[in-house]
């Protein structure tokens, strides 16, 4: 008799146990409704009213290395010359239409002035960035969903939730992410989502003293980077890989890779 | 159900599989519940249901709260990310209360730049705290050479210079206020193009000579220079006016005072065979060796 009442508490435990489960799957979802709707998050930010992109003036790029330091200093990137989340480059295309890229410690501290100048056919500066891909590689192979295409279009890194499998790194095209040491997560440029959500500029966009760079709207809102496309040819890194990057470029030299 | 108690089941359908259902043991009410269906069914039923609602658990547990909510990702990650905190203040902010600066800059050639591109991120001092930070006062030359040092890179017609050529170990800001950089226009200094020749002077011991003692430079030499050339010294004797015997050696002559200095004297009717000074002593390096 006493097996039987133990079994038959056994069983009452499983239902119970798998109700409650139920329960709780239902209830959760409707705790955090119940949360939005008391308005405890500021109504003012609408991801879903934005579309975000860059634009950069190749013709105007002094090589300067501004953005790639304020880059570091905002989002703090770690200062060793090996992580970047921008960056800029030197082309230099020589007489035998050979092309030298260089880029040391990412421009950071200015470039040196070349070796020599007499059998360089043109040269130019190309800032470089997470192009925030429409189609974005890194999103698709990651195996946990820790980064993601927000409603606004910027591609986001979940750094609590990234199990740091480096996948996402090497499926970057554009190699615009690295493995963050000290918090073992993917890191990457978020056109600095916690300035662009308060209405700021990002940080490169905010000290580039030429303009060379140009945050906005990409979808027919009165924005910088909406003009820049209706008045420039715009271009694109990489465009045969069909990952429609949202980071444009001007003046962009065939060259570029 | 009868999965969960096994053995008694099994000896039981093994004993009479037609009368599974009936009975008073709890077994039996249960057979009773499910009806004709076969006791295997029950017990891979049994076993799908257990499965399912474990899946279920691990599922509550595992997946976090949010993720899915927006897409295949954690819904909760981006006020988070949106959440980090601020170092860049904006150049509207550093106006709020630098109003004559901004308006300087906003004015001059500058008007591009934001303030923090060379004062560096300031939100601590411009938001939090304006007296606990100051931001950066940088007042070398390589912060203006960081963009206007030549490189063939550059764009055309971007300003630049070449560092040893343009007024070389001289501050930017002597000529030039970086909140209007125009170039100076009422007294460009002669090394700012001549900076090879100023920066050999410079170790000289003619260091202290003005150039225009040697060199009178008409006023149009600076704006058209080729057609406007400053003039040279032509003779011994131009030299001989500081260096020759019998000229002062105390007080001030040109504007330098010789007390603390020893100027060789030469006999000029003997010295150097009648050639011109210059063919031996080159004046901005006067050493003559």
């Amino acid at each position: 008799m006493g097996d039987k009442l133990k079994r038959r508490e056994f069983v009452r435990k499983v239902v119970e146990g798998s109700a409650s489960v139920v329960l709780l799957s239902v209830c959760g979802p409707m705790r955090s409704l119940v949360q939005a709707s008391d308005g405890e998050e500021p109504a003012a930010y609408d991801a879903t009213k934005h579309y975000y992109g860059m634009g950069v003036q190749i013709d105007h790029c002094i090589g300067c290395g501004k953005c790639a330091d304020a880059c570091k200093s905002e989002n703090n990137v770690p200062r060793e010359p090996y992580f970047f989340r921008t960056w800029v480059e030197r082309y230099t295309i020589d007489g035998d239409r050979e092309v030298h890229v260089d880029s040391p410690g990412g421009g950071i501290h200015g470039f040196p002035p070349p070796a020599t100048e007499e059998d360089i056919m043109r040269s130019f500066f190309v800032p470089k960035l997470c192009n925030h891909c429409d189609h974005p590689p890194c999103v698709q192979v990651c195996p946990v969903g820790a980064t993601f295409k927000s409603q606004d279009g910027v591609v986001l890194v979940d750094q609590d939730y990234c199990v740091g499998c480096r996948y996402c790194i090497q499926a970057c095209p554009y190699g615009a992410r690295y493995l963050h040491p000290e918090k073992k997560a993917a890191d990457k440029c978020t056109f600095c989502y916690h300035r662009i959500t308060k209405g700021m500029l990002p940080a490169c966009v905010e000290v580039c003293p030429t303009q060379t760079r140009v945050f906005g709207e990409i979808k027919g809102r009165s924005s910088p980077l909406y003009r820049l496309m209706k008045m420039e040819e715009i271009q694109v890194l990489k465009p045969e890989l069909n990952t429609e990057p949202k980071v444009l470029y001007t003046k962009l030299d065939g060259e570029v890779r | 159900m009868s999965f969960l108690w096994g053995r008694r089941g099994r000896a039981q359908a093994g004993s009479s599989r037609q009368n599974v259902g009936e009975g008073n043991s709890p077994v039996k009410k249960l057979n009773f519940r499910i009806g004709k269906v076969p006791d295997q069914a029950v017990r891979i039923g049994t076993v799908f249901i257990v499965f399912i609602v474990s899946m279920v658990a691990l599922r509550q547990h595992f997946i976090p709260e949010s993720f899915g909510v927006l897409g295949h990702y954690r819904a909760n990650a981006i006020p988070v990310i949106a959440g980090l905190p601020l170092h860049y203040a904006g150049w509207q902010t550093c106006g709020e209360c630098h109003e004559d600066e901004l308006d300087k800059k906003m004015a001059g050639f500058h008007r591009t730049l934001s303030c923090e591109t060379c004062h560096g991120p300031s939100y601590e001092h411009a938001v939090v705290d304006p007296t606990a930070t100051k931001p950066n006062l940088p007042r070398g030359r390589e912060t203006c050479l960081t963009c206007h040092g030549y490189l063939p890179s550059r764009p055309t017609g971007f300003p630049q210079i070449i560092e040893l050529q343009h007024n070389p170990m001289e501050s930017c800001l002597k000529c030039h206020n970086p909140h209007s950089p125009a170039a100076a226009e009422d007294k460009p200094s002669c090394s700012g193009c001549h900076g090879a020749i100023a920066r050999t002077k410079a170790l000289s011991h003619h260091s202290l000579l003005p150039c225009e003692t040697c060199h009178q430079t008409p006023a149009e030499h600076k704006e058209s220079p080729r057609q406007n050339l400053p003039r040279k010294p032509t003779s011994r004797e131009f030299c001989g006016q500081c260096h020759a015997e019998g000229t002062p050696v105390s007080g001030t002559l040109l504007g330098v005072d010789l007390s603390s200095r020893e100027i060789p004297k030469v006999d000029l009717a003997t010295h150097g065979n009648n050639y011109l000074c210059w063919q031996c002593h080159y004046p901005h390096y006067p050493e003559g060796k």
